[in-house]
């Protein structure tokens, strides 16, 4: 424990040192201008640098140690904003370092040529560096070692330890064909062997993808920052025409009055920095790293900053039914006898029947039989074990029943139809109040499993699929952030309905194919919404590729990988609900921390006007609300403050504004009250704090 | 402030909002090409003037050519206002046989027509023919506040229509605002204020015997109701006489006076309801309206109060200032008798809320802050009602940015009216924020700067900066009112503040115009419940904040020395 903690805070010592150093590396005036606030801070502080140095020589405009505390903080903004952006950087980088050490040269068993089996394949492999591999190659794996690439499985398999991607360490199983197919270079093979087609040359493949994108190698300006960016550059250039028209309207005023001396560089560039919206353009990239980065600490690696940022503007969510809005199997909730039988009749016959039934259902069957009337079915599971005399009678496409015969009595569980059909080959009447009970069940969306024995109807079990705890609370949630949550099912509508109605959800599409969800995300998508969807099938890649936040499932096929424009590691479908409130937060933060650095101006121009103008219009002094001692301890209360907000907003802008599941109109409100209230007022009481410090220490 | 100073107020606020509605729904029908009463008489006629101009009303325009047709049309007229003031004494209608005006004067006066400022560096009755106060100036004010008014049409197009690239026909939106719209109201204000006494004749100038002194006195006359009504209406503001609405024969009597300002305001404040049907939420109209509404009453009220309290000077000379029933007290130096301290306060504040221009009292000598209200106005870009469309395309600027920055704090890419706003917009919303803080600043920079500038300052002092500060705020917005103090019939100012006035009206039309252009090619969002809310209070007190915060962060700085730093002194 100690020695974890040790090793954590070493680890994030170096993390800061390295950050540090960045800082000073990101002055680069070349990276620099992508960030057009920040460059104009810097240009301002080689400004004052230099006419410190004049001054130095006996040239100033002003007191010498005046300039150079000005040019100090100036500097200290430009690294603090840097600063910002490094840390959020090396927390992807942390991450990335131990994603790389899965990437390593790894020797690769090629194949000359082709196989189907393992013997066939042994014989002709050679062993390669992986990264000779290229696409299409085939290469075998055997239990033990780490694939080298990416790839499809051609045939085999085996059960794969994925923890160097997903972190997860239970093994997955991987098998040809199918929907786990795909298999990822850098995970190890547990047991068996794979014969896999590489699927991307050496650099491009999941992993180095990966890397790229949590390093932020690759980062590009999302539409939203670009968007953004723009304002704030609107901004930069009105406070430039201010402060730079400011020089001509003192010197006139001081011709006018006759008195005082004329506005000084210094000053200007010191307002100018205070005026420019520094806090958000200091913290602008942390913010998009940070985003990045909160998913990946959610097992999810987004393709790019646009998806999440995209995320946060679903309003349409397409959920598989099976597995995500409900368990996935159908259970057996209730008994139901037909023709005058007894209930724990029809429960004895229907577990005798399910006895050797390893399905889900079947269990289920076993399990209700048990707990509503004490039947315990005997722990026989396989059919050799099976008592004497009882021969078990298994589900087949042919027959489409399954059952049980012993002492001569032959018990027949199935659908509707089937059943009937058997009743009435056998010369046996269907009894009156079956087909009543059928149809009741499968108007609430249940299955109906018609019991009989000897070609006569016992009753009927009622299946049901199981919805997920929690699900109808979490529908309603992201009602409320206005977000329409849509199911999808192979389900006949009848059956899509009642489970529609029992999760919550919005709407429902049933009997869905890769055609008409395609066709559906495209309706929503011409009627202006933005569609989100998860999937893990080939069968689902179209409709990924054309929804606007496309999440595949890590277990999921290639195919549906790449179409997909986030990967979830952790393969869970309700992880689009965290997705969205984590792009949600990215612009809320955006959002929060212009508004506050907007804000924030009143309280400067109160500081640093009377303070500007005091040698020509002393009467202004009357404007300085905070008291502040002197005209240069004001303008330098303000530009202190200005560079510590930037430290003081780091956490926020890595942490993210805090995200509540309530109304747009309410969330604006409360907003607007931290951080444009707050922009307003924290500034004043932080100026005239750092004015009273400076008095104390002497130095105003 | 007496009861009777505050019911004029409430009276004046009341008309012109009951007002917005009625007329409002009536310009959205216009708009949207649907009957009105007037179709029968001017059916005909609107349609003749199609046939005549080759102009087929039904095909659409994309914006970069509705932008070059409304750029061609203002060239052209300012190209021919230019010509007539050049040759007018060679052309008829000149009784008094009045010459070329000069050269600068002439760009200065043309530009200021074109661009619906109307700037006046002139006295009209000592300059201009009635030939050119009638086909020049008279013309260019219907049809540049009807450009104005296509303009903002063209901007709701861009926020209804979806997913194509059309967003009407110039022509016929200049048409039909001229004909439909200014022309009748004009013609009934016109009527109703020659029913005052304003004068409205061909005549020569009449020379009178003074009453006090049996000198003779010379009495300008000429075609005035009419130039008067459209210039009121059509936030234009270029009176006819020097003085413009201080003038007996342009504003004789009281009711004249609040038909006047009435006039002033009420087009752009019924365009926001006009907006609200277009968009098909009259609620989104209101919102603008309100927040218009708010910032134009809170400053009114600054200014009623600094009149009204008098000035220290006047009072160390023993000046009784206190309002009683037969003295209207406080500051009336500059005002006329006939008006008072309440309606000339309210009608400084309403001609610099919107870009009218016209005065009945001198701004110059207002206390400092009864003058830093109407030039704070300006500076706000002309959005507080503002120009006849112009305004509200300019307000629109501030929602967007508004949109923006809220629509990111609830975490959503912003939407406007079920329109993403995205890089482009706030590209081009930051343009019409920024020229007119351009234009104002620098240009008040450079004369302060330049001896010609400085020269004809008549009050070099604090006070001459803001009248500097004013005539600079005045153009850079296409306002057209003057601070006066300033001698600006110069070469230096004539041409400074021309080109002052082009860039602050064009630079504004056309990123209006290309938002107009990217709106309608996206596609309309459906609103949920994450969609934010444009009508609610707090959205109206977001926007409020949104633009004072703005209009004090980019003019603090140039106001704290001008009439602020005048106050303080004043009241030391």
């Amino acid at each position: 424990m100690t020695i974890q903690t040790k090793k954590q805070t070493s680890h994030r010592r170096e993390m800061y040192q390295r950050a540090v150093v960045e800082s000073f590396i990101k002055l680069n005036p070349r990276l620099m201008v992508r960030n057009p606030v920040m460059f104009v801070v810097e240009v301002g502080s080689v400004l004052t640098t230099v006419l410190w140095i004049q001054a130095l020589f006996g040239q100033g405009e002003a007191p010498t140690g005046f300039i150079g505390t000005i040019a100090l903080w100036l500097w200290f903004t430009v690294l603090f904003a840097n600063f910002s952006e490094a840390i959020a950087e090396g927390r992807g980088k942390a991450q990335a370092e131990s994603l790389r050490k899965a990437r390593q040269d790894t020797p690769a068993k090629k194949l000359r040529g082709t196989a189907t089996d393992v013997q066939g394949a042994i014989s002709k492999t050679e062993v390669v560096s992986s990264t000779t591999l290229r696409k299409d190659d085939l290469y075998l794996v055997e239990a033990g070692d780490i694939l080298p690439a990416d790839g499809e499985i051609e045939a085999g398999i085996a059960s794969v330890d994925e923890s160097a991607v997903t972190g997860e360490s239970a093994p997955v199983v991987r098998e040809a064909g199918g929907d786990r197919s795909a298999v990822t270079g850098g995970t190890r093979l547990l047991s068996d062997w794979l014969i896999i087609r590489v699927s991307a040359d050496p650099g491009q493949g999941f992993l180095d993808r990966m890397i790229s994108m949590v390093e932020g190698a690759k980062r590009q300006k999302t539409p939203n920052e670009i968007a953004l960016n723009i304002l704030l550059a609107g901004f930069t250039i009105i406070f430039l025409i201010v402060c730079a028209t400011l020089l001509p309207y003192s010197i006139y005023s001081v011709d006018a009055t006759g008195q005082g001396t004329p506005i000084t560089i210094t000053v200007l560039i010191a307002l100018l920095v205070c005026l420019i919206p520094t806090t958000i353009g200091g913290l602008l990239s942390a913010i998009g790293i940070a985003g990045m980065d909160r998913m990946i600490q959610r097992n999810v690696i987004a393709m790019s900053g646009r998806a999440v940022e995209a995320a946060g503007d679903v309003d349409v969510l397409l959920l598989d039914k099976t597995g995500t809005i409900t368990l996935g199997n159908r259970q057996a909730v209730e008994f139901i006898p037909v023709n005058g039988v007894s209930a724990k009749d029809l429960a004895e016959a229907a577990q005798l029947a399910s006895l050797a039934d390893e399905t889900p259902e079947g269990r289920s069957i076993v399990v209700l039989a048990k707990e509503k009337f004490g039947l315990r079915g005997q722990t026989m599971g396989a059919s050799e074990k099976a008592p004497h005399g009882m021969q078990f009678v298994p589900f087949t496409a042919q027959t489409r029943m399954s059952g049980v015969d012993y002492n001569g009595t032959s018990i027949r569980k199935g659908a509707s139809d089937t059943m009937t059909a058997l009743i009435q080959s056998a010369g046996n009447v269907v009894a009156s109040d079956l087909k009543l009970t059928v149809d009741s069940i499968a108007r609430t969306g249940g299955t109906p499993l018609v019991v009989t024995r000897n070609a006569q109807a016992l009753g009927v079990i009622h299946l049901k699929d199981i919805v997920k705890g929690g699900m109808k609370e979490r529908f309603a949630q992201l009602r409320k952030m206005g977000i329409k949550t849509v199911m999808i099912t192979g389900d006949n509508p009848l059956t899509a309905a009642a489970i529609a109605a029992e999760a919550g959800v919005d709407d429902f599409l049933a009997q869905a194919t890769p055609e008409n969800k395609l066709k559906l995300i495209r309706e929503y998508q011409t009627g202006g919404r933005l569609v989100a969807m998860t999937g893990d099938g080939t069968n689902d890649a179209p409709a990924l590729a054309q929804a606007d936040v496309a999440v595949a499932m890590n277990t999921g096929t290639q195919p549906a990988r790449e179409a997909a424009n986030m990967v979830d590691l952790d393969s869970n479908p309700t992880k689009l609900i965290e997705i969205v409130e984590i792009g949600k937060q990215l612009l809320m933060t955006r959002g929060a921390l212009t508004t506050f650095s907007l804000a924030n101006d009143v309280s400067k121009y109160f500081a640093i006007i009377p303070a500007a103008f005091a040698s020509t219009y002393p009467i202004l002094n009357t404007l300085n609300i905070m008291q502040l001692a002197t005209p240069q301890s004001a303008i330098l209360s303000a530009v202190i403050f200005n560079a510590l907000i930037i430290i003081a907003l780091i956490p926020l802008a890595l942490r993210g504004v805090p995200y509540r599941a309530v109304g747009a109109a309410q969330l604006l409100r409360d907003n607007l009250l931290i951080y444009g209230l707050g922009g307003l007022l924290v500034p004043f009481i932080g100026i005239k704090l750092i004015d009273m410090l400076l008095v104390a220490l002497g130095l105003s | 402030m007496n009861i009777y100073s505050l019911l004029q107020i409430v009276l004046f606020m009341v008309v012109l909002l009951a007002l917005a509605k009625p007329l409002g729904s009536f310009m959205a029908k216009v708009y949207q090409g649907e009957r009105t009463f007037l179709d029968r008489v001017l059916g005909p006629v609107e349609r003749f003037i199609y046939r005549i101009s080759g102009i087929d009303p039904k095909e659409e325009m994309d914006w970069k050519v509705y932008a070059i047709a409304m750029l061609t049309f203002n060239v052209l007229g300012l190209f021919f206002v230019y010509a007539l003031q050049r040759l007018q004494g060679v052309l008829p209608l000149n009784p008094q046989g009045l010459g070329a005006v000069s050269a600068d004067s002439s760009w200065n006066t043309a530009v200021s027509f074109a661009s619906n400022t109307n700037w006046q560096g002139y006295g009209g009755e000592v300059t201009m023919s009635y030939l050119t106060q009638m086909l020049g100036l008279s013309v260019q004010n219907f049809v540049s506040a009807a450009a104005g008014m296509a303009v903002l049409v063209a901007f709701i197009r861009g926020i209804v229509r979806h997913t194509t690239k059309s967003i009407g026909n110039f022509w016929v939106d200049l048409t039909r605002s001229t004909l439909y719209i200014l022309l009748p109201l004009s013609i009934v204000l016109a009527l109703a204020l020659v029913s005052q006494g304003v004068v409205q004749t061909f005549s020569e100038y009449k020379t009178v015997n003074g009453l006090q002194s049996s000198a003779e006195q010379n009495l300008p006359l000429g075609p005035a109701a009419s130039q008067i009504a459209i210039k009121q209406l059509g936030t234009n503001g270029g009176g006819f006489f020097n003085v413009n609405s201080a003038h007996p024969f342009e504003n004789p009597t009281p009711f004249s006076n609040f038909l006047e300002m009435l006039a002033i305001l009420i087009i752009p404040a019924a365009l926001c309801y006009t907006f609200g049907v277009m968009v098909g939420d009259t609620r989104q109209g209101w919102t603008l309206l309100i927040v218009m509404t708010i910032i134009f009453v809170a400053l009114l009220s600054v200014a009623v109060w600094s009149e009204q309290g008098g000035n220290p000077a006047f009072a160390a000379m023993g000046i009784d200032q206190t309002q009683t029933n037969i003295n209207p007290g406080g500051n009336m130096e500059g005002k006329e008798v006939r008006f008072g301290i309440v309606n000339s306060a309210l009608w400084a504040t309403a001609t610099t809320a919107a870009s009218n221009g016209s005065v009945n009292s001198m701004h110059d000598s207002y206390m400092p802050l009864g003058g830093l209200v109407p030039m704070w106005l300006m500076q706000l870009g002309e959005i507080i009602y503002g120009g006849v469309g112009s305004g509200l395309y300019g307000m629109l600027a501030f929602v967007i940015i508004a949109v923006f920055v809220s629509g990111l704090m609830v975490g959503r890419t912003p939407e406007y009216l079920g329109k993403k706003i995205e890089a482009y917009e706030m590209k081009m919303a930051s343009i019409m924020i920024l020229i007119p803080v351009f234009v104002v600043l620098t240009g008040t920079a450079v004369a302060l700067m330049s001896e010609a500038g400085r020269a004809t300052i008549y009050n070099p002092s604090t006070h001459g900066f803001s009248e500097v500060l004013y005539a600079f705020s005045s153009a850079g917005n296409n306002n057209g009112s003057a601070f006066a103090g300033l001698g600006a019939n110069t070469p230096f100012y004539n041409t400074i503040l021309g080109f002052a006035m082009l860039i602050a009206r064009y630079w504004l039309a056309i990123p209006a115009l290309a938002i107009a252009g990217s709106l309608a090619s996206k596609k309309k969002v459906p609103a949920g419940a994450g969609t934010l809310p444009t009508h609610t209070p707090l959205f109206i007190a977001w926007l409020i904040g949104v633009i004072v915060i703005v209009g004090a962060l980019s003019f603090l700085p140039a106001l704290a020395l001008g009439p602020i730093v005048e106050h303080l002194m004043v009241f030391k």
